[in-house]
């Protein structure tokens, strides 16, 4: 390819050096983040070796059962961490964020690779992996959203929830109001980044293509496809979040188990 | 007319709760029936149980044991909307939804279990008169409300789809004295309007009031009704 130029260790190590911009800040400014900032830094640089090395690896055993296990394990990490937002919590909430993000960003991955891109053997991992990765993060950030917002609004409401059910609504008429609010807060970031995707933000995998030599006019076609890809994906995670998050709060005999959300003990940040 | 029907309304047999967090009874095993004509005042102090053996009966909160049954019939699961229309739970601080009073009013309509009534204007301007308010607090907007006013709005939205049973959960312990005796006048009058087939309980800490509100006097004591 013409013109890549590759990164050696020293290269690394002067962005690196860069972080020492943020260092001062937080010594002038009084921020008190000089240990985050140094965690941060060191986990950026030994995560993404690490997946370096780990890509590596399976890009030369492209084979199936190599793959399905890395997909596997990458999608059970979104789901767990998508679980760790919010104030309030329920028995059960991590099994809901997981299984929702499963199936939706595996069904559109699934559309992707089988339908749109149609690599052969379909577990590419040059394509497989990457691609599922996006669909991921996007996923989590509505589904962790759509969680957090369903379990804030039930608690802010419950005395309409609460009299919605005793006027004799079902628990469905009950719950979606709050409902519809949790799958909006979970669609927007992906509505908003497409609308500025392009004019604000070069999206990286895009950039990483046009570095890699490929033509813009290809880079964009893909960036497009992912960007559908996305927005599905996260549409059907936040709804599908929610809907479990709905059935754990409200028995089948239309009642709202208020008891059930409960604080959690140190509220944890990203 | 006003002869007292066989079967009773409500019939609650050793109906218990227990706290979910901690081992603790809320409900003692309570046996309780409520025949139409009958006005129920449940007095005792703040934590006996008085609102967890009101809820439990509106079947907002599951109880742990005992069984509840509707004019002699166990209620099913899919017959509990259509109970809750038959048996009205107010609580103590009404909610309203955004928007008018009308709106508000209106709510209820929306909802699959009315689906055989509609939403009759005149007959909420009746209702409001009763309370002391015009027509024109139709229009009001239910967030600038005071307590009094909201409670009102709160029990015309029960009182235009006629339920048989008022559940009152202390309706009136926040309000001011004329505000709570607006809401005794409107409840009052939907009894006396099928008197002998309708029926309530009510909550109240105030000894004046629960002798106005009722003949049959309950007491709660640490999860017992006697």
């Amino acid at each position: 390819m013409i013109g890549y130029q590759n990164l050696s260790l020293l290269d690394i190590a002067i962005a690196a050096a860069l972080i020492v911009v943020n260092g001062v800040l937080s010594v002038a400014l009084k921020l008190d983040l000089e240990r985050k900032l140094v965690w941060a830094s060191v986990r950026t640089v030994v995560q993404l070796l690490a997946i370096g090395y780990v890509l590596g690896w399976v890009f030369q055993f492209s084979r199936w059962y190599v793959v399905l296990p890395l997909m596997a394990l990458m999608t059970l990490i979104a789901g767990l961490s998508a679980s760790n937002r919010g104030r309030r919590t329920y028995l059960g909430q991590r099994v809901d964020s997981v299984v929702s993000i499963w199936v939706s960003s595996w069904l559109v991955a699934a559309v992707g690779l089988f339908v749109v891109i149609r690599i052969h053997p379909w577990y590419e991992p040059q394509y497989a992996i990457p691609i599922l990765g996006m669909i991921l993060g996007n996923t989590l950030t509505g589904v962790s959203l759509g969680i957090e917002r369903m379990t804030e609004e039930l608690t802010a409401g419950r005395g309409a929830v609460e009299m919605s059910l005793a006027l004799g609504a079902t628990r469905w008429e009950a719950a979606q109001g709050p409902a519809r609010q949790a799958v909006r807060a979970g669609m927007i970031p992906t509505l908003n980044q497409m609308t500025v995707v392009g004019l604000v933000s070069l999206p990286g995998m895009m950039t990483g293509q046009v570095l890699a030599g490929q033509s813009p006019l290809q880079a964009v076609r893909y960036q497009i496809v992912i960007m559908f890809f996305i927005a599905a994906s996260s549409a059907l995670g936040t709804v599908g979040a929610v809907l479990l998050t709905y059935r754990r709060l409200f028995s089948p005999e239309h009642r709202f188990m208020a008891s059930k959300l409960v604080e959690r003990e140190k509220p944890k940040r990203g | 007319m006003s002869t007292p029907t066989e079967t009773p309304l409500i019939r609650a047999t050793a109906l218990t709760r227990r706290d979910p967090v901690r081992d603790l009874l809320l409900l003692r095993p309570t046996t309780f029936s409520l025949s139409g004509g009958q006005r129920a005042v449940v007095t005792g102090p703040s934590g006996s149980g008085k609102s967890v053996f009101l809820r439990a009966l509106a079947l907002l909160d599951p109880a742990d044991d005992g069984v509840i049954q509707w004019r002699g019939k166990t209620i099913s699961r899919a017959g509990i909307p259509g109970y809750r229309r038959r048996v009205a739970y107010i609580s103590q601080r009404p909610a309203m939804l955004d928007g008018s009073v009308e709106d508000n009013l209106r709510y209820p309509f929306s909802l699959k279990v009315y689906r055989d009534v509609r939403f009759d204007r005149e007959r909420v301007v009746i209702l409001a008169r009763r309370a002391g308010r015009q027509a024109d607090f139709l229009d009001k907007r239910a967030s600038e409300l005071s307590g009094g006013e909201a409670q009102i709005a709160a029990l015309i939205r029960v009182l235009q789809v006629d339920p048989d049973v008022l559940l009152l959960d202390e309706p009136t312990a926040s309000l001011d004295p004329a505000s709570a005796l607006e809401i005794e006048a409107l409840v009052g009058a939907w009894f006396d309007d099928r008197r002998g087939e309708r029926a309530s309980i009510w909550v109240s800490h105030d000894p004046a009031q629960a002798l106005r509100v009722g003949e049959r006097q309950l007491v709660m004591t640490a999860g017992t009704l006697s």
